[in-house]
């Protein structure tokens, strides 16, 4: 594997709630290497957008170790802080609420280049311009409101907005699952085109596995806050080996109607985050479950570079 | 094609050049027709107060036995009170009182209001709880209570009466901003200027605040007609702006009394007064939307 950006170990975050600790990301290990995209999926609430947040600082993670290019960032200073967040960024799923509808589309995109100190009066108003044309918008649209923008504008003036600072890493959280499939493709053409430019690591955010087949080097399958499957993705897609990936992954509908495809149906229920229950969390509806998945999971690397936590993997294997 | 879409591109920069916000809402504004009948309304009273001394065809406080109870005339535009004094003289120089009292009150009680209700609602929690029980014990007294309880501490006279009633306007606003923060709250556009290096005062002030100031600046324009209606309570129970200043609110509770036989006493402080919370109301209106990006057109 190449040089390594992102690394995240045992990294936990838990909420309280009224109910008691809501186990949002658990134990998840994993690492995203410089300028590649690491796809994370996994259905509604398994705690995706929770890891990106923590992974920037969002939220204050309740254990583990975030390490950014080879230093350990899980608890900093306030000024180091500063210093992180020019160099990790994030995008929006929803394009409706993370523009403040009373700035223009200028100043959303100038207000990082004003705060962060790195250039002077003069040069934010040529950098802007510079960021604009970079993600497309048109420069007559630099006085509007984000009202008067569709789905897909608002989402270019996010990503100025996120990529104004030339940041190394960026959370993408759903960006294009709020856009229709056109403005999709654009947008996801727009990522992956500033991706080769400057180099930028990703770490996609999605519950769309079209999206992240086609964006993703490497894939995180998630599910109720534990990482259960971890690897390239084209291993992925070619051999699934969490009985819950395959499940997912049975899940996309295929166009060809000559090769039927085996659905997985799920029985059971979804349990509850809230205190769980040592042992795999898919347990309860998965078909080969058996005592030993109560018991704490590790993960495990089955073949090169991919990463189960599944005690069965290899007789599911077979 | 190249050339005519350089040409073109720059047909349209000029076309939209940089306006202020100001300006903006200033322009929005100018197309409401109530607005601004609203803000002429106020501007001429604003005017008519500070010329007072000229137009005013008697003293203020000129006493006139002959003229007792006068119904209004040529020669008493509005009618002359128990004493003979002038009613339209009265009410033109006693809106210097009524307005400055009314607007100086608000703006304070909204200022300090507006400061409390954005930390509140900004920082929440335990800051909350302790702030919001202080604010509801402040409104569990009815207003006019505690602007007499504030006023016969500190003694009557105008900057007292000002105090006295700003106290009272603080919860209404707090609870106003709070309420409209925390519905901002949870937007994205907070966290992503969080992930900017954004400066909590800075995010409060262009984040926050320009998307729920709008209740506020209604409130504060019905807030002062409600302020000289209670400064009028004040004075009719000795606790206000002291005779023979005239205050509206003053000469319409002096002439209560009187109100039966010569309504005209009651009639004008009253229409003096609904004209100025009416004009206000129709400002105040025009303002919100003025403010409101999303109404553009």
């Amino acid at each position: 594997m190449s040089e390594v950006l992102m690394e995240v170990k045992h990294l936990k975050k838990y909420f309280n709630t009224p109910k008691g600790m809501l186990h949002a990301v658990d134990d998840v290990t994993f690492s995203i290497g410089k300028g590649k995209t690491m796809g994370v999926v996994g259905e509604s609430g398994c705690g995706k957008s929770t890891l990106g947040r923590t992974l920037i600082h969002l939220y204050e993670s309740t254990d583990g170790q975030i390490l950014f290019d080879g230093e350990d960032i899980t608890h900093v200073t306030k000024h180091k802080m500063h210093e992180l967040r020019e160099r990790m960024q994030i995008i929006f799923q929803d394009p409706f609420s993370s523009l403040n509808p009373r700035m223009t589309v200028e100043e959303t995109i100038r207000e990082p280049l004003e705060l962060c100190r790195r250039f002077k009066k003069n040069q934010i108003q040529e950098e802007a311009e510079k960021i604009m044309e970079m993600v497309g918008i048109d420069d007559r649209l630099r006085y509007a409101y984000p009202h008067e923008l569709d789905g897909g504008r608002r989402q270019r003036v996010g990503i100025g907005r996120a990529l104004a600072l030339n940041p190394a890493f960026v959370v993408c959280d759903e960006p294009v699952s709020a856009l229709d499939v056109s403005i999709q493709a654009q947008v996801l053409n727009l990522l992956q085109d500033l991706q080769e430019k400057s180099g930028v690591t990703y770490m996609f955010v999605t519950h769309d596995l079209s999206v992240v087949k086609h964006i993703s080097d490497n894939i995180c399958v998630m599910y109720l806050g534990q990482l259960v499957e971890t690897t390239t993705s084209k291993e992925l897609f070619a051999n699934p080996l969490h009985p819950y990936t395959r499940a997912l992954l049975s899940a996309i509908p295929s166009v060809d109607i000559h090769r039927k495809k085996e659905r997985v149906i799920l029985q059971g229920e979804i349990v509850s985050p809230v205190e769980p229950k040592p042992g795999c969390r898919f347990a309860a509806r998965c078909p080969y479950a058996t005592d030993r998945c109560r018991e704490p999971q590790q993960l495990r690397e089955i073949a090169k570079d991919h990463f189960v936590s599944c005690c069965r993997a290899e007789e599911v294997w077979e | 094609m190249t050339d005519s879409m350089a040409v073109a591109k720059g047909a349209t920069m000029e076309r939209k050049k940089k306006e202020s916000q100001f300006s903006l809402v200033m322009k929005r504004l100018a197309k409401n027709r109530l607005a601004m009948a609203g803000l002429c309304i106020t501007l001429l009273l604003f005017l008519l107060a500070l010329l007072s001394p000229v137009i005013m065809p008697y003293a203020y406080d000129e006493l006139n036995m002959i003229d007792r109870f006068a119904k209004p005339s040529l020669r008493h535009l509005c009618g002359a009170d128990e004493m003979g004094r002038d009613i339209f003289s009265r009410l033109l120089y006693g809106a210097r009182w009524s307005l400055a009292l009314g607007f100086l009150a608000t703006i304070i009680s909204t200022a300090i209001g507006m400061v409390i209700g954005s930390v509140v609602g900004y920082f929440g929690g335990t800051v909350d709880t302790v702030v919001m029980r202080f604010i509801d014990i402040l409104q569990a007294i009815p207003g006019i209570l505690l602007a007499i309880a504030i006023s016969a501490c500190l003694g009557s006279g105008f900057a007292n009466t000002i105090i006295a009633l700003s106290i009272g306007g603080i919860p209404m606003t707090v609870r106003l901003l709070r309420g409209s923060i925390m519905g901002v709250r949870k937007m994205e556009y907070l966290e992503a200027a969080q992930t900017i290096n954004c400066s909590v005062p800075r995010l409060i002030v262009r984040h926050i605040l320009p998307n729920s100031i709008s209740p506020i600046i209604v409130s504060v324009t019905m807030g002062i007609g409600n302020t000289i209606l209670m400064a009028a309570s004040l004075s009719y129970i000795g606790l206000g702006v002291q005779p023979p200043t005239p205050e509206w609110g003053a000469m319409l509770s002096a002439g209560r009394t009187y109100m039966r036989d010569y309504p005209h006493m009651v009639l004008f402080p009253g229409i003096a007064i609904a004209l100025v919370v009416l004009s206000l109301n129709m400002l105040g209106d025009g303002l919100r939307d003025a403010m409101d990006p999303k109404l553009k057109k």
